[in-house]
């Protein structure tokens, strides 16, 4: 049986698509149009009670959350494809502590820019400014640390890929891309080599060609 | 060599304290002052470049995020105390959806309430109110979801206790005590349920004896 993920064609169920790619694990899509309000659509609320993109459909197992998603394909496929998790208990530590960065310092600041930037005008609200100015600053303090870490070690967790790193591709894509603002990765030399160095995996590009984003 | 957990008086640490004590693993804390600004000290910013409690050093292995640590200490010592991972792969992975349910979803608007609530009479900072209420909403919508949630399952992530249910306890004893918000946890049977059930855990009363909330 073949896992079904749904809404590819945005940020955070892409996490889950570069990952079984990795992974090696087969998968089909069912898109989801958010701007549509598909997401709040009974049927889908009774696999996703909170309304959001990705839910994973695996025969009768349901997961939904993007980062719980990647985490449980990478623990159960460990043995096939890329390793995500590192190969200790302590390696697979830092995979965890970056991964949490990644959710709760990088993502709220950079998913208020997509918001504000990238959706603004399709959902029908006008930008707020000032919110994208603060963001813009959340986001470079966060940068800061990573081009510290990322003199240090090659990846975030370690010498080694991992679901840490894999995690940030989505929205940093449109963050150099649609959102132009590639200098903020550019200007930073650790982080522009790490940047180039995932997002030029071959799953990153395979998972961009399939299913380009709603813009 | 004993587990250090730096910042015990606040909540996220507090994640790391009660599910070290059901992993039956020693610890010893040392404490951060949030309001003194000792978060933001250049000693402890070699630490956690973010600022931010807990971290935990074990010997020379550093980590933080609370949920990167109950983690890693829980996968650590899964054959010792409390299993709070599930028993197979697919539990464990309802365990890893429901502790990303209560991070992205119940965590930010509570944190909001504690934020406005507690903390900004104590720095000196105006209150919020419009946040308040907002937040409060999106709570109530959060529990609801719970109350279904908990209607099919004695807890979150199944029939059996784990880190899902554990990283609720810190935010959730603000709300009930501090914030005086009871009632959003009694309005829902299920949810009381549930309450009664993992706040009562010996672990939590210990953790909450030791080290009080600041201003508890």
């Amino acid at each position: 049986m073949v896992v079904k993920v749904y809404g590819p064609a945005y940020a955070s169920p892409k996490r889950v698509l570069v990952c079984l790619i990795e992974k090696e694990v087969e998968f089909e899509t069912a898109p989801i149009d958010l701007l549509k309000g598909e997401h709040k659509d009974p049927d889908y609320l009774k696999l996703q009670p909170f309304g959001t993109v990705p839910v994973t459909q695996d025969g009768d197992y349901i997961l939904y959350e993007s980062r719980a998603i990647i985490r449980y394909y990478a623990e159960k496929y460990k043995s096939q494809g890329t390793d995500l998790l590192g190969n200790t208990i302590e390696e697979r530590g830092q995979v965890e502590n970056w991964l949490e960065v990644e959710a709760h310092s990088y993502n709220p600041p950079i998913y208020t820019l997509t918001l504000q930037i990238l959706f603004s005008s399709k959902l029908g609200f006008t930008p707020d400014q000032n919110l994208i100015k603060e963001s813009e600053e959340k986001l470079s303090k966060v940068l800061d640390v990573y081009e510290e870490r990322l003199s240090k070690s090659k990846y975030l967790a370690g010498d080694f890929f991992s679901l840490a790193d894999l995690s940030h591709l989505p929205f940093t894509q449109y963050l150099v891309g649609p959102m132009g603002k590639e200098d903020m990765i550019r200007s930073r030399k650790h982080v522009s080599a790490w940047w180039d160095d995932i997002s030029n995996r071959p799953s990153w590009q395979k998972v961009l060609q399939l299913c380009p984003p709603p813009f | 060599m004993v587990v250090k957990v730096y910042g015990p008086a606040f909540a996220s640490p507090k994640r790391v304290l009660v599910c070290l004590v059901e992993k039956e693993v020693e610890f010893e804390t040392v404490p951060v002052d949030l309001i003194k600004g000792e978060h933001k000290h250049p000693d402890y910013l070699k630490l956690q470049p973010f600022g931010t409690v807990p971290v935990t050093q074990d010997g020379d292995y550093t980590l933080f995020e609370s949920r990167a640590i109950i983690r890693y200490y829980a996968e650590k010592y899964k054959s010792q105390g409390t299993d709070l991972l599930g028993k197979t792969i697919e539990e464990r992975g309802q365990v890893e959806n429901w502790l990303e349910v209560e991070a992205q979803n119940f965590h930010p608007p509570v944190f909001n309430l504690t934020f406005q609530i507690m903390f900004t009479p104590i720095l000196g900072i105006p209150t919020d109110e419009k946040l308040i209420k907002e937040s409060e909403e999106k709570l109530d919508k959060v529990f609801d979801v719970y109350e279904e949630r908990l209607s099919k399952n004695k807890y979150l992530a199944g029939d059996f206790f784990s880190l899902a249910d554990l990283s609720h306890l810190p935010f959730t004893q603000y709300l009930v005590c501090q914030m005086g918000k009871e009632y959003m946890i009694r309005d829902r049977k299920h949810v009381s349920a549930w309450w009664d059930d993992i706040s009562n855990r010996p672990s939590w009363k210990k953790v909450l004896e030791l080290y009080p909330a600041p201003g508890a």
